[in-house]
C-alpha cells in the first residue's frame, strides 16, 4: 500500500506543475465532446468545426487576449461521465466558459453545475428542447428537434393521410415524436403506430417491419445522426418499403451530408426538414465548404453539427470581444442573448432573449443526384422559426 | 514485504496498513482540486474490494458484479428523486438492503454452478436488469439518466458541495467501514473456508464444510457492499445512469483489480488508484486517443506483472531479502 500512497502523490504532484501555466490575458474553454466508441464520427465533425473556426478567425480575438481550450471526451451518450468532467473542468481547470456536448442526456446531467457555478455553457448539439430551461446560464447554437419535427409533421399533413412513427428510446427522439404527431395531427394526419427503439447498438430491421406492417403513406422517423442513419436507411431498403410506396422523413439527423455517400441511391428521394444542408447555395455556406474542404480534404464534408460547433465559437469570441477578454458570467448570458448572426453557413440566425434558444431557418430538403454525388437540395424554406414547443409551453 | 491477507497471518493492524488513511487525508487537504476526483476514486475501491471478496477469495468469477452496484445506484437515486426519501444515510441502508437481497435471491440459483456456466448467468442477470431500467422510463429516466436527486445533508449537518469535500470524507468512512468488515471476514475461519473453496470444492465438501452456504453467504456480503458502493456513486453524483449496469463497467472493474493484485485486499486499493489516475491524466493529454494508452498499460500489465501491481512489489521485495520463491 505504500506504493499506493506514493504512486498517487507523484502523479498528482506532475499533473499540477504541468497545470500551473495560466496568465490572465488567457480565457479557458472547457469542451466536453465524443471522442470514442460508436458516435466517434459526430465528436470529430464538431472538433473539425470549432477548431476550423478558430484557425480562420484569430483576427477576431482583442490583441493580446488568448483562448486555452481544455478539451474532454464523454464517449457518447454518458450522462454521468459527462458530468464529472463538467465538474473536474469548473473545480479544477477553472474553466470561463463550456462548450462542446453532442447528447442530450450528457447536456441535461451538466446542466444544474452552470447554474451552481455561473458557469455560461454554449450547447454545440444537444436538440432536446427542455435543457435550456434546465439552467439561466445555457444557450444552445444548435437547433432544437421540435424546431424541425414540428413543421414537418405540418408539411407531411397536406401530403399524406397516415404515418407511423419510429424513434431512438430517449429525450431527442421523444421530442421528435411529440412534435411530428402534433403538427401532423393538427392537420389532419393519422398516426397509424408508433414504436421506440434502443439507442445502444439497436438493430433496426425489426422495427421497419413493423412499421411496413402498419401499411402508413410515410415512415417517420428519428435517430442519433451519423452511423445509425445508415444502418436504419439499409433497413428502409431491405425491407422494401420504398417499393411498397412508403416515404421516408425525418429531421436531418437521418440525412446527414457526411452519411450520404454510405448510403447509396437508397437514400434518393427521401424528404427531411433541417436548418443546414452542405449543398446550400447561400454565398456564406460555399465560402465555409471551400475553406473546409482545403483544411479537411476535397472528400470530407462538414454536417450540421460542424455548423452548431463554429456558430457557438463566433458567439464565444463574440463574448470575449464585447467584453475585451474579461469575462463575467452574467454579463456573457446578457450579451449572448443580443447574439446575431446574419450570414452563418446555415443562413441568418439570433438567440432568442427570452429562452435563450436559436431562432433560425428551416429548410425541407430531398436527398437528390447533384454532379453525381448525394446531396440535400433545399427546396422550401420556413424563416426564423422559433423552438415550437417554447412556444405552445407560453400559451 | 506487503503481505497477501489471508488467515492464520496475525490479523493486527500493521502500522503500514494506517498509510493509505493518512495518504487519503492528506490528499484532502492538499489538494482541494483533486478531491472529486479521490471520491470518485474511493467508490471504485470499495466496489473492487466487494469484488475481491468473491473473485479473488471465493472464486467466484463474475462479470456481472455491477448488477447490485447498479441496483443500489438506483434505489439511492429513485428514492432522492420520486419518492421523497433525502436522507442520504437511509438512501444508503435501503440500497444496501435491496443489493443483499438480490445477492440472496440470484446466488442462491447461479452458485450451484461454477465456471463458464457461472459467468454466463451472473452476465444474464445484469443484462435482465441492464434492460429493465432502459425500459423503465418513468422510474429510471432510461437512457436519459435520472436526475433531480435530492439529498439532505447528512445528520442534518453536511451538505453535498459542488467541490465534492464532503463526498470525499463520506466516501471515505464508508470505504473504512467496508474495509474493515473484509478485512475482518478474510482473517477469520470463514475467510479461510472460502480460500479452500476456491482451491478445491471437493476437498472442501470432503472435510464437511458447507460449501454452497458459505459461497451465498459471502455472495451476498459482497452484494451489500457493492449496494453501498452503487448509493455512494449517486449520493456524490446526483445522477444515475445507465451505464452504471452496462458490461463495459463490468469489465472496467475487473480490469482494475486485475492491475492491483486479485486476492490480495490492498489490490483492490491500488488498481482503481493507479487505473483512474492513469485514465484521468491521459484523457487530459490526449483527450482524442487516451483510450490507446489505457490498453498499452493493460497489455504491459498482462505480460508482465501478473499477480498485479502488488504481485511486481512482492517480487521486488523478496529479490531484495534475497528470498526464493
Amino acid at each position: 500500500m505504500r506504493f499506493a500512497g506514493l504512486v498517487n502523490k507523484l502523479l498528482v504532484g506532475a499533473a499540477l506543475l504541468c497545470a500551473a501555466t495560466a496568465s490572465a490575458q488567457t480565457i479557458k474553454i472547457g469542451v466536453i465532446n465524443t471522442y470514442s466508441g460508436p458516435f466517434a464520427t459526430l465528436g470529430d465533425l464538431i472538433d473539425k468545426g470549432f477548431k476550423l473556426y478558430m484557425k480562420q478567425n484569430a483576427a477576431k480575438l482583442p490583441p493580446g487576449v488568448k483562448i486555452e481550450l481544455v478539451i474532454r471526451d464523454a464517449g457518447g451518450p454518458n450522462p454521468d461521465k459527462a458530468k464529472q468532467l463538467a465538474q473536474e473542468l469548473i473545480v479544477r481547470d477553472k474553466i470561463q466558459i463550456l462548450t462542446g456536448v453532442v447528447f442530450t442526456p450528457n447536456a441535461m446531467a451538466i446542466a444544474p453545475l452552470t447554474q451552481e457555478a455561473k458557469l455560461p455553457f454554449f450547447i454545440m448539439n444537444a436538440g432536446t428542447s427542455v435543457i435550456t430551461t434546465r439552467s439561466p446560464y445555457i444557450a444552445r447554437f444548435s437547433f432544437t428537434l421540435w424546431q424541425s419535427t414540428y413543421p414537418l409533421g405540418a408539411w407531411a399533413s397536406r401530403k399524406y393521410k397516415t404515418a407511423y412513427i419510429a424513434v431512438s428510446d430517449f429525450a431527442p427522439g421523444h421530442d421528435s415524436e411529440a412534435g411530428f404527431e402534433r403538427g401532423f395531427t393538427e392537420g389532419g394526419g393519422k398516426i397509424v403506430g408508433k414504436v421506440r427503439i434502443p439507442l445502444a447498438n439497436p438493430d433496426f430491421v425489426p422495427f421497419m417491419q413493423r412499421a411496413k406492417d402498419a401499411r402508413p403513406d410515410v415512415v417517420f422517423s428519428f435517430i442519433p445522426a451519423g452511423r445509425q442513419a445508415t444502418q436504419i436507411m439499409k433497413a428502409y431498403g431491405d425491407l422494401g418499403l420504398g417499393k411498397a410506396g412508403v416515404k421516408f422523413i425525418g429531421p436531418g439527423d437521418i440525412t446527414t451530408d457526411e452519411e450520404l455517400p454510405n448510403m447509396g441511391d437508397l437514400a434518393l428521394g427521401v424528404i427531411t426538414m433541417h436548418h443546414y444542408s452542405a449543398a446550400a447555395t447561400r454565398p456564406a455556406n460555399k465560402a465555409f465548404i471551400a475553406a473546409w474542404k482545403k483544411e479537411y480534404g476535397e472528400k470530407s464534408w462538414p454536417s450540421f453539427m460542424s455548423v452548431g460547433a463554429w456558430d457557438a465559437m463566433d458567439a464565444i469570441y463574440y463574448v470575449i470581444r464585447e467584453q475585451k477578454g474579461r469575462i463575467d458570467p452574467d454579463r456573457t448570458m446578457a450579451l449572448v442573448k443580443q447574439y446575431k448572426n446574419p450570414n452563418s453557413p446555415r443562413g441568418p440566425i439570433a438567440i432568442d432573449p427570452a429562452t435563450r434558444d436559436i431562432i433560425q431557418n428551416e429548410y425541407m430538403r430531398e436527398v437528390r443526384k447533384v454532379g453525381g454525388q448525394l446531396a440535400n437540395v433545399e427546396f422550401e424554406t420556413f424563416a426564423q422559426v422559433k423552438d415550437p414547443w417554447k412556444e405552445l409551453q407560453k400559451k | 514485504m506487503i503481505r497477501r491477507a489471508s488467515y492464520g497471518e496475525p490479523a493486527r493492524i500493521g502500522w503500514l496498513e494506517w498509510l493509505p488513511w493518512a495518504a487519503a487525508l492528506a490528499v484532502f487537504f492538499a489538494l482541494p482540486e483533486y478531491v472529486p476526483l479521490g471520491a470518485r476514486i474511493l467508490v471504485y475501491i470499495l466496489f473492487a474490494l466487494s469484488l475481491d471478496l468473491i473473485l479473488g477469495y471465493a472464486g467466484i468469477i463474475t462479470l456481472g458484479h455491477t448488477a447490485f452496484f447498479g441496483l443500489g445506484a438506483y434505489v439511492a437515486g429513485i428514492l432522492g428523486a420520486k419518492l421523497g426519501v433525502t436522507d442520504p444515510l437511509l438512501q444508503m441502508a435501503a440500497a444496501a438492503a435491496a443489493a443483499a437481497l438480490l445477492g440472496v435471491a440470484t446466488g442462491a440459483v447461479i452458485l450451484r454452478t461454477r465456471g463458464l456456466t457461472l459467468l454466463m448467468l451472473t452476465l444474464a442477470i445484469t443484462a435482465i436488469l441492464l434492460e429493465i431500467a432502459n425500459k423503465a422510463t418513468a422510474l429510471t429516466g432510461g437512457a436519459d439518466g435520472l436526475s433531480g436527486i435530492s439529498v439532505t445533508p447528512i445528520l442534518g449537518q453536511f451538505r453535498f458541495d459542488m467541490f465534492g469535500k464532503t463526498a470525499y470524507l463520506y466516501c471515505l468512512l464508508v470505504l473504512f467501514a467496508g474495509w474493515w468488515i473484509v478485512r475482518r471476514i478474510i482473517y477469520s475461519p470463514f475467510g479461510a473456508s472460502l480460500v479452500g473453496i476456491r482451491e478445491n470444492v471437493v476437498r472442501m465438501h470432503a472435510i464437511g464444510s458447507p460449501a454452497y452456504a458459505r459461497l451465498i453467504a459471502v455472495y451476498t456480503i459482497s452484494a451489500t457492499i457493492a449496494g453501498c458502493a452503487g448509493a455512494l456513486l449517486t449520493q456524490t453524483n446526483q445522477f444515475v445512469g445507465l451505464n452504471v449496469l452496462s458490461f463495459e463497467f463490468a469489465g472496467e472493474l475487473l480490469v482494475m483489480l486485475v492491475l492491483g493484485g486479485v486476492g490480495r485486499i490492498y489490490g483492490a486499493f491500488v488498481g482503481p488508484l493507479v487505473y483512474m489516475i492513469a485514465q484521468d491524466q491521459l484523457a487530459k493529454q490526449f483527450p482524442e486517443y487516451w483510450y490507446f494508452g489505457i490498453g498499452l498499460l493493460l497489455v504491459a500489465v498482462v505480460l508482465f506483472a501478473r499477480g498485479g501491481l502488488l504481485g511486481i512489489a512482492d517480487r521486488v521485495v523478496s529479490k531484495f531479502r534475497g528470498e526464493r520463491r
